[in-house]
């Protein structure tokens, strides 16, 4: 038996990364999105340096910000080798680290008990549906008069958005969990509290971790507008810098700069969902026993 | 001679659902005993409340009026003696087999854990499940997923199991290899049992005793003593006693399905055309 267990152990953390990415490579999904960001940049090309057709001739052409983003003397003052690109994206992700932590910290467990709670969800729902659907952009000035400092204002904004995202998806999730999980608990001899760390708890998690990916989304995308109205550093602020000053390129490279970042933390909401949901993984990987 | 004294009591039990103005009487004047040791089967046309029946039982509803006697207290909530195997499977998915057929005891903490871990294995073994004991539900199929339920509440020895169409969408083959299975665990090991199912042939192959369920309002409309040998086997539903049991009770069963097309203008047509045919 043991034997048996130890072969169908497979890999784990890295060399499973690297055993599915070398597995992906056998499947058309590589390509195919080599391909796809190779036909927009030839038809971005195509649009602008080619034909030059208005209103895309306007902007700086991918030929030109690539040479830029990869010069070691930057025309524009700002490529891969200068150290302020490296500070702003390293402020921006600074503040989404912090701003993302306190929203999945302060709404996964307000969620929680919102859908746990009728009594609790009486209290607070109403506020939080008041409050929620007030646009991000309405509470600038409000957060700049509340907060006397260029930080604070942004790390608010930014929390605030992501926080009603993942309250209201976490209580959803609560809700979303099948009945039949609560009589089976309540029969088996549940107490309350363990009916919310062993049925709450993990039945909401699927619904949990589809809010942080777009909470996340939310966040930045609130990050970035404030950003771009107070702030130091920040890749918000260096786009709307740059647009002061007419540098164009240097606009574009930090667009396309928050662009990567935000894959990149999407990506990693995901993996970590995927680390805590291994009874999905599984199934969905392989389809059943 | 195994114990059959009356365990469960039901008591002129009432339930309705809905508002006042459009109040549905799901279940009236509802009188069963429950004997121990044996295995009530109950069985009603499709619709009339048989859910409802099992959540009274259970606990997880009360009656409006009535009583359910359990050995001379009244039944308030759900409780381990009480177990219930639900309708579609609720192990829970994120838990391997092995968690869930241990999450009564550990809550509870009602058992040592050298002793759980033996009794988990014995159980898991039982139902032919050690290979599958450390994948999750969504990794078993349908039929492993309702032995891997059997486990879970066996473990608890509830003093009763309350089975809810548990064999209910398993394909043919997996259904009867459930039903011969749940035979040969029944007779390996006396317990009490309640089946609820809408079908027959399992209701009466199983039963030591059979509850025919008028339509809605419920209420009981005869209870038959199933009395072929032991042990049994699926062939025995061939046999001539096993067929006048199945006769009569779907005599009833159709009336009382043709009950629930009254009352309405299709449904007199219905009848009227069902009567004509000779």
């Amino acid at each position: 038996m043991s034997d048996r267990d130890v072969a169908t152990q497979g890999p784990s953390g890295l060399s499973l990364f690297l055993y599915k990415t070398k597995k992906s490579f056998g499947t058309p999904m590589p390509y195919l999105a080599f391909v796809g960001i190779g036909l927009w940049l030839f038809t971005y090309w195509l649009l602008n340096e080619q034909l030059k057709i208005s209103p895309f001739n306007k902007i700086p052409g991918p030929a030109e910000v690539l040479t830029e983003w990869f010069s070691q003397d930057p025309i524009w003052g700002t490529s891969l080798f200068t150290e302020d690109y490296w500070q702003n994206i390293k402020a921006s992700c600074l503040r989404i680290l912090i701003a993302f932590s306190l929203a999945t910290g302060l709404g996964v467990p307000l969620g929680l008990f919102m859908g746990w709670s009728k009594k609790f969800k009486d209290y607070t729902f109403p506020v939080l549906e008041l409050l929620r659907p007030i646009p991000i952009l309405a509470w600038v000035p409000l957060s700049i008069v509340m907060f006397q400092s260029f930080e604070a204002p942004i790390l608010f904004l930014a929390t605030l958005a992501s926080f009603f995202v993942t309250t209201l998806n976490t209580m959803l999730g609560v809700q979303s969990i099948d009945e039949s999980y609560f009589r089976a608990a309540g029969c088996l001899g549940s107490k309350r509290r363990h009916v919310f760390i062993h049925v709450v708890l993990p039945g909401s998690l699927p619904f949990v971790f589809t809010g942080l990916q777009i909470s996340i989304g939310v966040a930045w995308f609130s990050l970035v507008a404030a950003e771009m109205i107070s702030g130091e550093f920040g890749l918000g602020y260096m786009i709307n810098a740059s647009y002061m000053v007419n540098k164009y390129v240097t606009m574009v490279m930090a667009m396309l700069t928050l662009g990567f970042v935000g894959w990149i933390t999407s990506a990693m909401v995901r993996a970590a969902g995927s680390q805590m949901m291994q009874w999905r993984e599984k199934a969905l990987g392989q389809g059943g026993a | 001679m195994t114990e059959t004294s009356i365990l469960m009591e039901v008591k002129n039990v009432f339930k309705a659902f809905g508002e006042d103005w459009e109040r549905e009487k799901v279940v009236e004047n509802l009188n069963l005993d429950i004997k121990r040791n044996q295995l009530t089967a109950i069985v009603g046309p499709s619709g009339c409340g048989k859910s409802t029946v099992v959540n009274l039982l259970a606990g997880f509803e009360s009656p409006d009026s009535g009583q359910i006697m359990m050995e001379g207290g009244a039944v308030s909530g759900p409780s381990k003696d009480r177990l219930v195997v639900f309708q579609e499977t609720a192990l829970m998915p994120w838990l391997t087999t092995y968690q869930n057929v241990t999450f009564g005891p550990k809550l509870r903490g009602d058992m040592p854990a050298r002793s759980l871990k033996e009794a988990a294995d014995r159980i898991i073994d039982t139902v032919g499940l050690r290979e599958f004991k450390d994948k999750y539900p969504l990794q078993l199929s349908g039929g492993m997923q309702r032995r891997a339920e059997l486990a879970r509440a066996l473990i608890n020895q509830p003093l009763v199991m309350i089975m809810d169409e548990p064999f209910r969408g398993l394909d043919a083959m997996t259904r009867q290899l459930m039903q011969e299975f749940y035979l040969r665990l029944c007779e390996e090991e006396a317990r009490t049992n309640v089946f609820v199912t809408s079908e027959l042939e399992e209701a009466i192959i199983l039963a030591d005793s059979l509850v025919v369920l008028s339509n809605r309002p419920t209420t009981v409309r005869e209870v038959i003593q199933i009395d072929l040998p032991r042990p049994r086997n699926l062939n025995m539903l061939s046999s001539p006693e096993a067929y006048d049991y199945k006769r009569h009770a779907m005599e009833m069963l159709h009336e009382e399905a043709l009950k629930s097309f009254s009352g309405t203008e299709s449904g007199s047509d219905f009848l009227k055309s069902y009567a004509q045919q000779p």
